[in-house]
């Protein structure tokens, strides 16, 4: 009997650790959501009694555990750490995403700077606390930014840009680490 | 040399370095200018034009004669100012446009020929013969004249690129900047403080002036250390901001690694874009020199310099000094010199009965007028006004006044406005949005005005953005008084330079004026005044008040040229940081990637994506070979290919059908779950937009797919008609591209292949053609689709895209067991054009369904976007209609791009009859085959015709036919 294996999206690629700061994939489970019209209400119980999680609002992650659902776009929400469960399709379109994205964190004291290297936004703790979650450009690529914590972010990309998102943060690391040693110096 | 018991150099940290390949020695704190001028080097460049002898004139970024090479090999840098390079232990600095060396330079003749090279003067001199210009004399000026160069090799040196957002920016750090960035720290806002210098304070690094009762560099440490403790203030060192753009973004670039070794890792330079609510101009001011005969030798500099080079470097540039001005500024470098033990030749000040109040000779209501001394200023010859007497010194100190820093107040066209009591530009309040000068960029001139003017300008940008700054305790500087009368041209027999690093002289300008290019933005180009690295920062002010002169109209009528950014040079390694090499754009890869690259197959770009063009077998020596092969595959067998890149639209909704029904021209409303229809989309101009399947999954379930091309313009199209067009439709739609990894299996034996992978074997009546539902692969919930592009019983299925990698390896490996196998794009391109099948090669944005022969394919039952647009006159007669094209003999050529013309007569546009798009020889035809667009094509079909390519200049004879080469009846699909 085959078998299919499964490879990840940034598989061998990651995790990597230069200076400060650390990057690893993450792999679970991750399905869009999209209210139909009138069912935002409707979708944000069922949420709530199905994964125990509340509707995000528009640039907000929420979580319960290990699963979280982020704000995605215009009347998308992403559900992730959990497959979604059937009941939730009668008030939304649900989609299956979990291998369209190459979901990764990025920790350390040096993610922000490694970050300001890469997306435009503004990365102040006030612009974005913990919880936030942005639809922005991440180098050259449309991705999606979330903090998840002090010093912790998560970043995605379409799956076949993997390669160009771990070189292009590879590459903010290294200038992040340098500059880093420069000062010590 | 160097001066006992001076400046803020670290005497017990030495630092070797070379110039012009000769060692020298300073110390850490000292710049590559004020090092050489310790080591007595006056002479350190050439002049861009004449190849005149020049030394440094400046101490800051303004500085248009010292310019050397920093460093050699890949990464060495050109033109970088010896005023702003950090001396570091083992720095190599190599003078410029100077051969064989800067004492003896041949070009030097240039300076004898100065007559002849004189402002336009190859708009004159160079006009024949005509062929000459651009093969004679442009190449022989431009090898002469000129500044340094790249190296020619690929650059190895890292530049970096960075966003930072504050509250508000501060540029500067001198005396107006640091109050300002207290202030507003204090006011608990989110301050940037930048300043171009390693080291905060501005020009009280380089004055003996007194702040608060201590020494003002000393009063700036006490601030620097005060801010960099307030955790909201973000001090940036070595930081030029170059730019003011629109939404109060500033462009501003760090030097991080310009004042010694790199690490690995570590950029030369960072590139910031800085956001900001809004900014404070305290960017000082730049003094200006006068014009006067041979003003440019080695030697002379600007007053405040030569105060920089002794009071913040323990350097001077020579042991008799005199000093030269028209305003009270001037003499505070005769008695800085003296206070440091210099005996001061004289005080020249072009005022009439000025005090001076300096133990030295006095000449007031005198100018200088001339200067001797060719490699380094020996003489210098004053006209007291009752006669013309030398004086023999090696430094003079000029001061022609000081010029506000506007220039980023002017870059967003603003002008700035004429201070008469300063005779020079402040800033136009308001010229850019939220940028508010203060200090001496605002035209404020004693030390105490400026710390009120930043204060002031502090507590209301801080009230503006609804904070309150702290009462201001500004401390008592030492009171300064700026007095000036205006001085422009001191005259003297010889030519007077305004603009150093171009070898503009006054008589240059009075020849634009005369030749009336009187406009000031003419005479700059007549002239190339203000061009180059110091774009005019020395030079601006006093050439256009000297066309002001000779055109007889005042300054303020005279106006300025275009202050644009970058304020000085921004490498453009450091604008395209980090998009060098693999930065440059984002790679797409398929999952199959790694298993096509190991079989050897050339990738080919798709847009983002990596496709593989054909996967070459061991004997085959072109890619044709390989090509056939794989076409015979799918005819013959059974072929694999990765159409993962295809768009793929999951769409969900109530309302789904009428959405699908109104963006395609065919009905989609209509079609049975678990059924597959092709579609055309339109865009509201009516030509053709994009084409592709459309499954329907469930009731209110559809999954588009769309060309590689289009996948993002057709997601922005839905967006736009759902968001403006329809929005009172309930659909939803995500893109599903990147979650699935779908796979071509076409051929006869296609079923037979997938039934040894699928865990339910499928038969016809199960999916028979144009049906999809789902499937269970190797144990994995995936889909399948039966559709063809290659007109072969054909099937693509899909698996989530994490196990793309291992089913293509599966699908390939049963293929070759079957004795077909894997398929590029190549095969793909040729087994599509057999079948007459179109893609973006035809529908390229200017043919319309009609054109390609689906006028039909447009419902008249339904409305849809460009139905109307579509059935424009013009649009729908005596069109270029899509055809196919054959040679006529079996070895003729076709060749894409080829234009179609009437067998008799010449081929020239106006008898155009077509052109072909697509080109492809068919191993199952036996020939070249083509697709093409023809005039009124298809009631030709079997004319024969003329292709000609011009550009190849190929010639065949052609015979027009159906786009179908093969099996015309589909028979094959249905198999």
């Amino acid at each position: 009997m085959v078998k299919l294996i499964a490879k990840s999206a940034a598989d061998g690629l990651l995790p990597i650790e230069i200076g400060q700061v650390r990057v690893e994939e993450i792999v679970a489970p991750m399905a869009s959501l999209s209210a139909y019209a009138g069912k935002v209400d409707a979708l944000s119980q069922s949420l709530k009694s199905t994964h125990g999680l509340a509707l995000p609002e528009v640039g907000q992650t929420t979580n319960a555990g290990d699963v979280s659902c982020q704000w995605f776009g215009l009347n998308h929400v992403m559900l992730m750490g959990e497959e979604p469960d059937a009941a939730l399709s009668e008030a939304a379109a649900v989609t299956d995403q979990s291998d369209a994205w190459c979901r990764v964190r990025i920790t350390g004291a040096g993610a922000r700077d490694v970050l300001a290297r890469l997306v435009p936004v503004d990365l102040r703790d006030d612009a974005v606390p913990v919880g936030k979650a942005i639809r922005t450009d991440v180098q050259h690529m449309s991705g999606a930014l979330a903090r998840v914590g002090e010093d912790a972010w998560e970043v995605m990309v379409f799956r076949s840009m993997a390669g160009t998102l771990v070189h292009d943060l590879k590459t903010a690391m290294e200038t992040v680490a340098g500059i880093a040693e420069m000062r010590d110096a | 040399m160097r001066v006992d018991g001076k400046g803020r150099i670290d005497r017990s940290a030495t630092r070797s370095f070379t110039f012009a390949g000769k060692s020298y020695q300073g110390f850490a704190g000292d710049t590559l200018a004020s090092a050489l001028l310790a080591n007595d080097v006056r002479l350190m460049a050439r002049s861009f034009k004449y190849h005149r002898p020049r030394g440094v004139l400046t101490a800051g970024s303004e500085e248009p004669n010292a310019l050397v090479t920093i460093g050699s090999g890949a990464g060495q840098e050109p033109n970088v100012r010896a005023t702003m390079q950090e001396l570091f232990d083992g720095l190599e600095a190599r003078p410029q446009n100077a051969w064989p060396s800067l004492e003896w330079d041949v070009l030097e003749v240039n300076d004898l020929l100065s007559p002849f090279l004189s402002a336009g003067f190859y708009y004159k001199t160079f006009m024949w013969p005509k062929a000459f210009w651009e093969k004679v004399y442009e190449p022989f000026i431009r090898n002469a004249a000129g500044l340094g160069a790249l190296s020619g090799q690929n650059d190895t040196d890292k530049y970096d690129k960075a966003f930072a957002h504050c509250d508000v920016l501060v540029i500067g750090a001198g005396p107006a900047g640091l109050t300002a960035a207290r202030m507003l720290g204090m006011a608990g806002l989110d301050v940037i403080l930048a300043d171009e210098s390693w080291e905060l304070g501005g020009r009280l690094l380089s004055e003996t002036e007194e702040v608060g009762g201590q020494p003002g560099a000393d009063w700036a440490a006490g601030m620097a250390a005060e801010l960099a403790s307030m955790p909201n203030v973000r001090v940036m060192t070595r930081t030029t901001v170059t730019g003011a753009y629109d939404g109060g973004v500033f462009g501003a670039l760090e030097k991080v690694g310009h004042h010694g070794p790199v690490p690995e890792g570590a950029p030369r330079e960072t590139f910031w874009r800085i956001y900001t609510q809004r900014a404070v101009l305290a960017a000082g001011a730049l003094e200006r020199p006068i014009a006067f005969a041979n003003n440019d030798r080695p030697g002379v500099m600007t007053a405040g310099a030569v105060r920089s080079y002794l009071n913040r470097f323990g350097a001077v540039p020579g042991r008799k000094i005199a000093v030269f001005g028209n305003n009270d500024d001037a003499h505070r470098t005769a008695m800085d010199l003296q206070d440091a033990g210099f005996e001061v030749a004289a005080v020249i000040d072009s005022r009439d009965g000025v005090s001076v109040p300096v133990d030295a000779k006095v000449f007031a209501g005198a100018r200088v007028v001339g200067t001797k001394g060719r490699l380094g200023l020996r003489e210098i010859m004053i006209d007291t006004g009752r006669g013309v007497r030398p004086l023999q010194v090696n430094c003079l100190a000029v001061s022609g006044g000081w010029n506000p820093s506007v220039h980023l107040t002017c870059h967003m066209n603003g002008r700035p406005v004429w201070e008469q009591s300063i005779a020079s530009f402040v800033p136009t309040p308001g010229a850019v949005p939220g940028l508010v000068a203060c200090g001496s960029a605002a035209g404020v001139m004693s030390t105490a005005d400026v710390l009120a003017s930043a204060a002031r300008v502090a507590a209301d940008v801080a009230s503006d953005l609804g904070q309150t700054a702290p009462e201001a305790e500004l401390p008592d500087p030492e009171g300064q008084v700026y007095a000036i009368e205006p001085l422009w041209d001191a005259g003297g027999k010889g030519r007077a330079w305004l603009d150093f690093q171009n070898d503009v002289t006054t008589k240059d300008v009075r020849q634009a004026a005369k030749e009336n290019y009187a406009s000031v933005e003419h005479m700059k180009r007549y002239t190339t005044q203000g061009m180059a690295t110091d774009q005019g920062k020395n030079s601006n002010v006093a050439a256009l008040a000297i066309l002001a002169d000779a055109t007889g109209r005042g300054i303020p009528e005279t106006g300025t040229t275009t202050f644009r950014p970058p304020y000085s040079p921004v490498a453009l390694a450091a604008l395209g940081a980090g998009a060098k090499g693999k930065g440059f754009a984002p790679e797409r890869m398929t999952t199959s990637h790694a298993a096509t690259v190991a079989r050897n197959a050339p990738m080919i770009e798709a847009g983002l994506w990596y496709r593989p063009s054909y996967f070459p077998l061991a004997g085959e020596t072109t890619w044709r070979e390989s090509c056939d092969r794989e076409v015979g595959y799918v005819r013959h067998s059974v072929g694999v290919c990765d159409v993962s890149t295809l768009g793929k639209i999951d769409i969900q909704g109530p309302d789904a059908a009428a959405f699908l029904d109104f963006v395609y021209t065919n009905t989609f409303s209509t079609l049975k779950v678990g059924k597959v229809r092709y579609g055309l989309m339109l865009r509201e101009d009516g030509h053709v937009m994009d084409d592709g399947t459309c499954a329907r999954w469930g009731d209110t379930h559809y999954v588009m797919t769309t060309t590689t091309a289009a996948a993002g313009q057709v997601m922005k199209h839905l967006d736009y008609v759902h968001q403006c067009l329809r929005p009172e439709l309930d659909v939803s739609f995500i893109s599903a591209t990147e979650q699935w990894a779908q796979f071509a299996v076409a051929g006869p034996r296609s079923r037979e292949l997938l039934n040894a992978l699928l865990d339910q074997p499928i038969d016809n009546d199960s999916f028979p053609y144009m049906g999809c539902g789902p499937v269970s692969v190797a144990g994995v919930a995936g889909r399948l689709f039966r559709i063809s592009f290659s007109g072969e019983h054909a099937y693509e299925v899909a698996v989530p895209a994490r196990y793309g990698d291992s089913l293509f390896r599966m699908l390939v490996a049963q293929a070759e067991a079957l004795g077909g196998g894997a398929y590029g794009m190549e095969a793909l391109n040729v087994l599509r054009i057999e079948k007459g099948f179109i893609t973006h090669a035809e529908i390229h944005g200017r043919t319309t369904a009609f054109d390609i022969g689906m006028a039909r394919m447009v419902s008249a039952k339904k409305d849809c976007i460009g139905q109307t647009m579509a059935a424009r006159p013009g649009l729908v007669e005596d069109r270029e209609e899509l055809v196919g094209l054959r040679p006529a003999r079996p070895t003729g050529k076709l060749l894409a791009g080829a234009h179609i013309y009437p067998l008799d007569g010449d081929a020239v546009r106006e008898r155009d009859q077509g052109y072909v798009t697509s080109v492809a020889f068919s191993p199952t035809v036996g020939t070249d085959i083509a697709l093409g667009f023809v005039r009124n094509g298809r009631n030709r079909i079997g004319e024969r015709l003329r292709m000609k390519d011009h550009l190849r200049g190929e010639e065949t004879l052609v015979e027009l036919c159906d786009p179908v080469f093969v099996d015309p009846e589909g028979g094959r699909l249905r198999g």
